[in-house]
C-alpha cells in the first residue's frame, strides 16, 4: 500500500514557500497567482491507517504550526482543494536522486518500531487554473528543475515507488580495433568519453597489441583518468606559446613541456629553495590540498575547486555538491585534516537579465544565484564549517556558464601530513552508498555546455547529503587519531575509478565491485565503478586495523566496506563476483596518455585611451553609481545565510563595523581555541582587466588577494596562494595564449613576492553554445582567475578591521596612485572602454605589504582598508559608513605618479598595492617614522590625505581645494546596500 | 563536589560540540563529548554526569523538522533516564539545535509536568524564522525571570544566533500566559535602544532584527518548571573570548564574554 501524507501550515500560520513562489512569479511576469503549498511524504509498505496516524503524530507533523491530511494515494480526501478553482500539481524527485529527508524519515520511522519499505518526499501545489502553456512555463521557471525533478499535473497517480530492478550480469566489450579516426571520434562522443582523437588512437593501438577489445569498464576507466578534469592535460601539456616580450624581455615565445610545472609549480620550487631551512611549505601540488606549516604541532591545508557545469544545470545541487566535494579534499589530504572554514566565490550574469532574451536551456541568473547560495548554505552550515570569505562577480558572459568556486581550509597534526597505501592493505569504502547519480561527471565537466546538456548529462547532476558527510568526517578524524589507516582519499570526479586508480598507482589494486554497497538494485559493474555518488571516502587499511575501524564506523552508524585490496601486481584488476571485467596496467592508465600538444598565442591589445571620456564627471554621482554596482554592492543578504561563526574561532567576520554591516577585507579565524594564532583568508579576482591584458589581470589578482590579507594583519612572509583558472575553449590558440600569459604572471609575482602557490585547479571549456534561428551562437566566459590567499597571524589580538574608529583620527594613503582607470569600476559603470590596466610594481608592492604589517603589529593602525574596485572613493566611503563616521580627504595630498592628470583618476583609479589607514593623533609620529624607513630595501610612498570626522558626511576636496564630493553617509550606504538586499 | 562532570551529547549532524566542551572546560567542568548511541546503549553515562548539554548543529540534518528525530529518540528511548536526571537535581542545557531537541522531546515543556510517554503533542514549538531562511546575527538578550539557576546573576547578554527554525510559538494564548506567569519564558530578545521598562511591559515592540526570528513575546530561551532545564537559541559558547565579539576591534569586547556566565553558573551550581 502507498500512503500519502500532505502537510499544510495550520490556520493562521504563514505559507512561506507560497510567498517565495509568488514573489518569483511576479518578477517573471506571471502576475499575481494564488498558490497553496504542502510538503508531502509517500510511505510504502504493509501499513494500517493507525500506524500512519502514529507516524504522523509522532514524527512528521508539528501540530502547533501544521495540519495534515493523509490517505492512500488516489483517495478523494487528498484531492480537496483548499479553495475553489485551484488545480493540484506535484513535484517529485526523479528516481535515484538523493532524498535526504526521506532517508532520515525511513530511519526515524524504524525507530518508532514501525516497518516501512520506502519513503519519498514531494512537493504539492494548489495553483490558480492556468493554461497548459503558462503552467508549463511556471513549473520549468520556478517550481521544478527538469534535471532532477518530474512534474505530475493533476491528482497524484502513482502505484508504487521505484526501488530498482535486479541486475543481470553481462560482460560488455567495445569493438575498437578496426575503427578509424572518425569512427573513434564518434565513439568518444556517443559514449560520453570526451577523449581526443590521438587518445582514442592510443587506446585502439594498445588493444590491437593486446589482441583483444576493451571491456566497457576499461574504456570508461581510461576516459575518467585521462579526462581534463582529472589529469589537467591541457595546462600540464606541451604548449608552443608565442607571446609578447615583457619589459625584461624574458617571455616572448616559449616551448613548454608541461606548462603548469614550468610556471606556477616552478615558482614554488624556486621560493622553497631560496627559503632553505626556513621553508614553511610542507606538501604542494601533490595531495588533494596544499599543506603548509601553522605552528609547532599543526599544519594547515587549503584547496579551492570549481563546480561550474553542474551548477549551471541544477544550481542548488551543483553548489551543494561543490562545497561537499571540496570539503572532502582537506579530509582526504595527508591522513585527514579537520575543515576549519570555507570560502565561496561566484560569477553570475546580472540578476535582472531580461527574461525574454534568455537563450533556450538557460536558467535565469536570479534563480541560479538563489539556488547556488542556498546550496552552499545548506551544506556548509550542516557540516559545521563557517563560511567566512567570498565574493560575487557579475557579467552577462556568465549567463549560460555561471562559475561556482568553493574552498576549504583544514588543520591537521603535523605528523599526520603524509599517507601511503601499503601492499596487502584492504581498500575500504566508507560513507554514502553508490547509486546511478553522478555518472560521467568527470568527463562532462570537461565538455562544453550546450542547450542539450540538460538531457544528455542529467545523471551528472546530484544533490548532496551533508549529514552523511558530517558522520564520515567524525569517524575519519577519530580513526586518524587512532592510526587505523595508512592512506585516505576522497571519491570525487571519477568515483572509485579515480580514487582507487590514484591510490594504487605505485602498487596495483584488485577491486571486487559487487561488494560496494548500492542505493538500489540494478547497477552494472561499470556504473558502480564510475559513479560519482557523494559523501564517500576510500581508505587503505591493514588487516590488523580493519576490525577496529569497522567497529568504530558501526558505533556511529557509518557504513564501511572492504571493496578490494592493494596488491603488488602493478595492475588494476576489476572483478564482479568471480568475473574479471577489466584489467589495466597502472603504467598504461597513468602514463599511457599521449601528450596533448597545443598552440597558444597572445597579442596584447594596443593600449587606447579611455573612451568616450565625458568632459565633466559628477564625482558624487559617479561614486554612488560604483557603490551601487553589483560587484561592489553589499553581499549581506548572502553572508548572513551562512553560519560564519560555528566552531567559535571567528575573529574578523565578513561583516564588520559599528553596525556589523561593513565589508571586511579578509576573514580571520582561530582554529585552535586554546591558542591565539590565526588563519587569514581572502581572495582577489579581476575578470574585467582580462580584456586589456591577462598578465596584469593575474598580477592584480595576486596583489589584491595578498593586500586583503595584509590589511587585517597577516604576516606577508607567511601567505600561501591558490590558483583557479576558469577559461573558455582552450583549443582556440588565442584563448589558451591568454591563459599561458596569466600563468607567466603567476610565476613572476609569486617569485618576486616570495608567496608560494600551494595548490590549484583549472576548469576549461567554459563556453555555452545555443542556436538562434538555426545559427549556432557561442558565449565564452571572460577569462577568470581566482586567487585565494591563506595568511597567518601570530596573535589575533593584533588584527584590525576596515571601519573608521574615532573622529579626529588621521587618514593616510600608503602606495602610489597611477593613471590606471582601464577595466576599473569607474570605466565599467560609465560604459568606457580602453585605458591603462593596473600593473603591479613588485618591489614596491612587497615593501608596502611589509610596512603595513609592521605598523599593524606595533598597534599604529586603527583601521586599514585595501583600495581596489572603485579606488580611493569607494575605500573612503566604505570605511566611513562602516564606522558610522564622516571623513574629509584632500586629493591634493594623494601620493601619485606624475602623469595622473585628473581628479577623477585620483579618486577612482584602481592602482594596486595601496592601502588606506586610520591613525590616531598619538600614533602619527611613530607611524610616519616607520613608513619613512625603507622596507625590503624600498622606500614607501605615503601621505596624510585626510581626517575622520564626526559629522556623517563624506567630503572630497579636489586638487584646488574645491568641494568635489559632499554626501551624507546614509545616501552612500543605501546606494551600496540596496541592489542585493533581497 | 569539586569538579562536576558535563556530558556534551552529540548525534549525527551535531557540530558545536567541540566549542561547547571548550566553554565548559574553561568554566571548570570535567567534560566528555559522547555520541548519543553510547548513551542509548548504556545508562551509566547519564548517571555519572551532573550536567547534560545538547549543543548546536543539525542533528540528523534537521530533516523533517529541526531537532525532531533526536527529540524522538530521547522521548522514546531515554524518557525515564532523563526524568531521573531531572529529579536528581541535575542540570540540562540545550543550545540552538539542543533547544529544538529539548522542545521536541517534550522534556522541556512537555504536558504541564505530567509526562505522557508517547505523546509528541507539545505545548510549544520552535518553527521557521519569519524570514524563511537561516540567519547568523548578534542579538541583545535580557533575563526575564530568576527561575533558572543557569542565568543566575545574568541581566543582559549580547550573543550570536545562527538558525533557520528558532521562532518560538505556543500552542495557545493560554499556554503562553501560563508559561509567562510561571517565569519559564526566561530569556527574551530585546532592543537595547528602547527604554527598559517600556519593553518589559510590551514584548511586541521588539522588531526584526532585534527579534531575529519573530518569536512570540520575543522568547529566546525557556526553562522547565524546575528551572534546571534550560533551552536557548543564542550561542553562549560563541562568546567566551574577547575576539569573538563582532566589534572587538572597536573596543567593545569583554575579556570574558557574555556567554561565559552560563557555563560558570552550571559548574557553580554543583560546587
Amino acid at each position: 500500500m502507498l500512503w500519502q501524507v500532505d502537510i499544510y501550515p495550520a490556520p493562521g500560520q504563514l505559507d512561506r514557500s507560497s510567498v517565495e513562489i509568488r514573489i518569483d512569479a511576479t518578477d517573471l511576469g506571471f502576475g499575481d497567482l494564488k498558490i497553496f503549498t504542502s510538503r508531502c511524504y509517500l510511505l510504502q509498505g504493509d501499513l494500517e491507517a493507525e500506524q500512519i496516524q502514529t507516524i504522523v503524530d509522532q514524527l512528521l507533523v508539528d501540530p502547533v504550526v501544521e495540519q495534515v491530511v493523509f490517505a492512500p494515494v488516489g483517495d478523494s480526501k487528498l484531492n480537496r482543494p483548499p479553495q475553489e478553482n485551484l488545480d493540484p500539481l506535484h513535484v517529485i524527485l526523479k528516481p535515484g536522486v538523493m532524498d535526504p529527508v526521506a532517508q532520515s524519515a525511513l530511519r526515524a520511522i524504524g525507530d518508532l518500531g514501525i516497518e516501512v519499505e520506502a519513503v519519498r518526499t514531494l512537493k504539492k501545489y494548489w495553483i490558480t487554473k492556468l493554461e497548459i502553456g503558462t503552467l508549463n512555463r511556471l513549473t520549468s521557471k520556478i517550481l521544478a528543475n527538469d534535471a532532477i525533478e518530474q512534474v505530475l499535473v493533476g491528482p497524484l497517480d502513482i502505484q508504487q515507488l521505484h526501488l530498482g530492478t535486479p541486475y543481470n550480469f553481462e560482460l560488455n566489450t567495445v569493438p575498437i580495433r578496426q575503427l578509424d579516426a572518425q569512427e573513434l571520434d564518434a565513439l568518444s562522443q556517443s559514449g560520453q568519453l570526451y577523449l581526443q582523437t590521438a587518445e582514442m588512437e592510443t587506446i585502439r593501438d594498445y588493444y590491437r597489441n593486446m589482441d583483444r577489445d576493451p571491456t566497457d569498464i576499461e574504456l570508461e576507466t581510461l576516459a575518467q583518468t585521462w579526462s581534463e578534469h582529472c589529469s589537467h592535460k591541457t595546462l600540464a601539456g606541451r604548449i608552443a606559446y608565442q607571446g609578447p616580450l615583457d619589459q625584461k624581455g624574458t617571455h616572448g615565445s616559449r616551448q613548454f613541456e608541461n606548462m603548469l610545472k614550468e610556471t606556477i609549480f616552478a615558482a614554488t620550487v624556486a621560493i622553497r629553495e631560496k627559503l632553505g631551512e626556513r621553508d614553511w611549505c610542507v606538501s604542494v601540488f601533490e595531495d588533494n590540498a596544499g599543506i603548509v606549516r601553522f605552528d609547532e604541532s599543526h599544519n594547515v591545508v587549503f584547496k579551492v575547486e570549481t563546480h561550474n557545469h553542474p551548477s549551471a544545470l541544477e544550481p542548488y545541487g551543483g553548489a551543494n555538491t561543490g562545497i561537499g566535494g571540496v570539503i572532502r579534499d582537506p579530509l582526504g589530504t595527508g591522513l585527514g585534516a579537520r575543515p576549519i572554514c570555507n570560502t565561496d566565490v561566484f560569477c553570475f550574469a546580472r540578476p535582472d537579465y531580461p527574461v525574454d532574451l534568455l537563450p533556450q536551456g538557460v536558467l535565469h541568473p536570479r534563480r541560479v544565484m538563489k539556488g547556488v547560495v542556498s546550496g552552499v548554505r545548506d551544506y556548509g552550515n550542516r557540516m559545521g564549517i563557517p563560511t567566512v570569505n567570498g565574493a560575487i562577480y557579475f557579467d552577462d558572459r556568465y549567463l549560460g556558464n555561471p562559475l561556482v568556486y568553493c574552498g576549504t581550509v583544514g588543520i591537521l597534526p603535523n605528523d599526520k601530513s603524509f599517507g601511503a597505501p601499503r601492499a596487502g592493505d584492504h581498500i575500504v569504502a566508507i560513507g554514502g552508498r553508490t547509486g546511478r547519480d553522478g555518472i560521467h561527471g568527470a568527463t562532462f565537466s570537461s565538455a562544453e555546455l550546450t542547450e542539450e546538456s540538460e538531457s544528455l548529462s542529467g545523471g551528472a547532476v546530484q544533490i548532496g547529503n551533508a549529514i552523511t558527510e558530517k558522520m564520515v568526517l567524525d569517524v575519519v578524524l577519530a580513526a586518524r587519531d587512532r592510526g587505523l589507516y595508512h592512506a585516505i582519499t576522497d571519491c570525487g570526479a571519477g568515483g572509485f575509478s579515480s580514487a582507487v586508480g590514484e591510490m594504487g598507482e605505485a602498487i596495483g589494486a584488485e577491486v571486487y565491485l559487487e561488494q560496494a554497497p548500492v542505493k538500489y538494485e540494478g547497477l552494472s559493474y561499470t556504473e558502480i565503478w564510475i559513479s560519482e555518488s557523494q559523501e564517500r571516502m576510500v581508505l587503505s587499511v591493514s588487516e590488523n586495523h580493519w576490525p577496529e575501524l569497522k567497529a568504530l564506523c558501526a558505533a556511529e552508524d557509518v557504513e564501511a566496506t572492504i571493496i578490494g585490496r592493494f596488491v603488488p601486481t602493478g595492475n588494476l584488476t576489476l572483478k564482479f563476483h568471480d568475473n574479471v571485467v577489466g584489467e589495466l596496467p597502472m603504467e598504461f592508465l597513468h602514463d599511457g596518455r599521449p601528450p596533448v600538444i597545443r598552440q597558444a598565442t597572445y597579442t596584447i591589445p594596443s593600449e587606447t585611451s579611455l573612451t568616450p571620456m565625458p568632459s565633466t564627471v559628477d564625482a558624487g554621482m559617479g561614486l554612488i553609481k560604483i557603490l551601487g554596482s553589483l560587484n561592489v554592492a553589499s553581499k549581506e543578504w548572502v553572508i548572513r545565510q551562512y553560519d560564519h561563526e560555528v566552531q567559535a574561532g571567528s575573529v574578523i567576520k565578513p561583516l564588520v563595523g559599528a553596525k556589523s554591516d561593513g565589508p571586511s577585507d579578509a576573514a580571520v579565524v582561530r582554529p585552535l581555541l586554546s591558542s591565539r594564532r590565526g588563519i587569514v583568508v581572502s581572495c582577489g579576482m579581476n575578470p574585467h582587466y582580462g580584456s586589456l591584458d591577462t598578465y596584469h589581470m593575474a598580477a592584480s589578482g595576486i596583489d589584491e588577494a595578498i593586500r586583503n590579507c595584509v590589511a587585517v594583519g597577516a604576516d606577508p612572509s607567511r601567505i600561501a596562494i591558490l590558483d583557479n583558472f576558469c577559461w573558455g575553449d582552450c583549443e582556440k590558440t588565442e584563448t589558451l595564449g591568454s591563459l599561458v600569459r596569466a600563468a607567466l604572471a603567476c610565476h613572476d609575482l609569486a617569485v618576486a613576492l616570495d608567496t608560494p602557490f600551494i595548490s590549484g585547479k583549472d576548469s576549461l571549456n567554459n563556453e555555452f553554445s545555443y542556436s538562434i534561428d538555426g545559427k549556432k551562437q557561442s558565449i565564452a566566459i571572460p577569462s577568470t582567475l581566482l586567487i585565494s590567499a591563506m595568511g597567518q597571524v601570530d596573535s589575533v589580538d593584533d588584527c584590525v578591521t576596515m571601519d573608521f574608529k574615532a573622529p579626529g583620527n588621521l587618514i593616510y594613503q600608503v602606495g602610489l596612485t597611477k593613471n590606471e582607470l582601464g577595466g576599473s569600476h569607474f570605466a565599467l559603470t560609465h560604459n568606457l572602454s580602453g585605458g591603462r590596466v593596473p600593473r603591479v610594481e613588485v618591489a614596491q608592492a612587497k615593501a608596502n605589504f611589509f610596512a603595513i604589517y609592521a605598523a599593524i603589529r606595533q598597534g599604529l593602525i586603527r583601521s586599514c582598508h585595501d583600495m581596489s574596485e572603485g579606488g580611493l572613493g569607494v575605500a573612503v566611503a566604505e570605511m566611513a559608513f562602516a564606522g558610522d563616521l564622516g571623513a574629509i580627504v584632500q586629493l591634493a595630498n594623494i601620493p601619485c605618479e606624475e602623469d595622473v592628470d585628473s581628479d577623477t583618476c585620483l579618486l577612482f583609479s584602481e592602482s594596486n598595492s595601496r592601502f588606506l589607514c586610520e591613525v590616531t593623533p598619538d600614533a602619527v609620529k611613530d607611524f610616519e617614522a616607520l613608513l619613512s624607513r625603507t622596507h625590503q630595501g624600498q622606500s614607501i610612498a605615503f601621505a596624510r590625505v585626510g581626517k575622520v570626522t564626526g559629522d556623517n558626511q563624506m567630503k572630497i576636496e579636489d586638487r584646488n581645494g574645491g568641494t568635489m564630493v559632499a554626501l551624507p553617509l546614509d545616501q552612500l550606504k543605501e546606494a551600496w546596500q540596496n541592489p542585493l538586499a533581497w | 563536589m569539586s569538579q562536576p562532570r558535563a556530558l556534551v551529547l552529540r548525534a549525527p549532524g551535531t557540530n558545536c560540540d567541540r566549542e561547547t566542551a571548550f566553554a565548559f572546560e574553561q568554566a571548570g567542568a570535567n567534560v566528555e563529548i559522547l555520541h548519543v548511541n553510547r548513551v542509548l546503549e548504556e545508562g551509566k553515562h547519564l548517571h555519572e554526569s551532573q550536567i547534560l548539554c545538547l549543543p548546536g548543529g543539525f542533528s540528523y540534518g534537521d530533516d523533517i523538522a529541526a531537532g525532531r528525530i533526536l527529540g524522538n529518540q530521547i522521548r522514546t528511548h531515554l524518557a525515564d533516564a532523563m526524568e531521573q536526571f531531572r529529579s536528581d537535581g541535575k542540570l540540562i542545557l540545550g543550545i540552538c539545535n539542543g533547544f529544538q531537541v529539548l522542545i521536541k522531546s517534550g522534556l522541556l515543556l512537555g504536558h504541564g509536568g505530567e509526562r505522557e510517554k508517547n505523546d509528541a503533542k507539545n505545548s510549544a514549538t520552535l518553527t521557521w524564522n519569519d524570514s524563511g531562511k537561516f540567519e547568523d546575527r548578534w542579538v541583545h538578550l535580557r533575563t526575564a525571570s530568576n527561575k533558572s539557576p543557569l542565568l543566575s546573576g545574568v541581566d543582559r547578554m549580547f550573543l550570536p544566533v545562527a538558525h533557520a527554525e528558532g521562532k518560538f510559538v505556543a500552542a495557545s494564548a493560554d499556554t503562553l500566559d501560563t508559561l509567562e506567569t510561571s517565569g519559564q519564558l526566561v530569556l527574551r530578545y530585546c532592543n537595547p535602544r528602547k527604554d527598559r521598562d517600556d519593553e518589559e511591559d510590551d514584548n511586541s515592540v521588539v522588531d526584526f532584527p532585534y527579534n531575529p526570528n519573530g518569536s512570540l513575546c520575543a522568547v529566546a530561551g525557556v526553562c522547565d518548571e524546575t528551572g534546571r532545564i534550560l533551552g536557548l537559541m543564542p550561542h553562549p559558547e560563541r562568546y567566551v573570548d574577547r575576539t569573538q565579539h563582532p566589534r572587538w576591534t572597536r573596543g567593545e569586547g569583554k575579556l570574558e564574554g557574555d556567554g561565559t556566565a552560563i557555563f560558570k553558573n552550571a559548574v557553580g551550581f554543583f560546587t
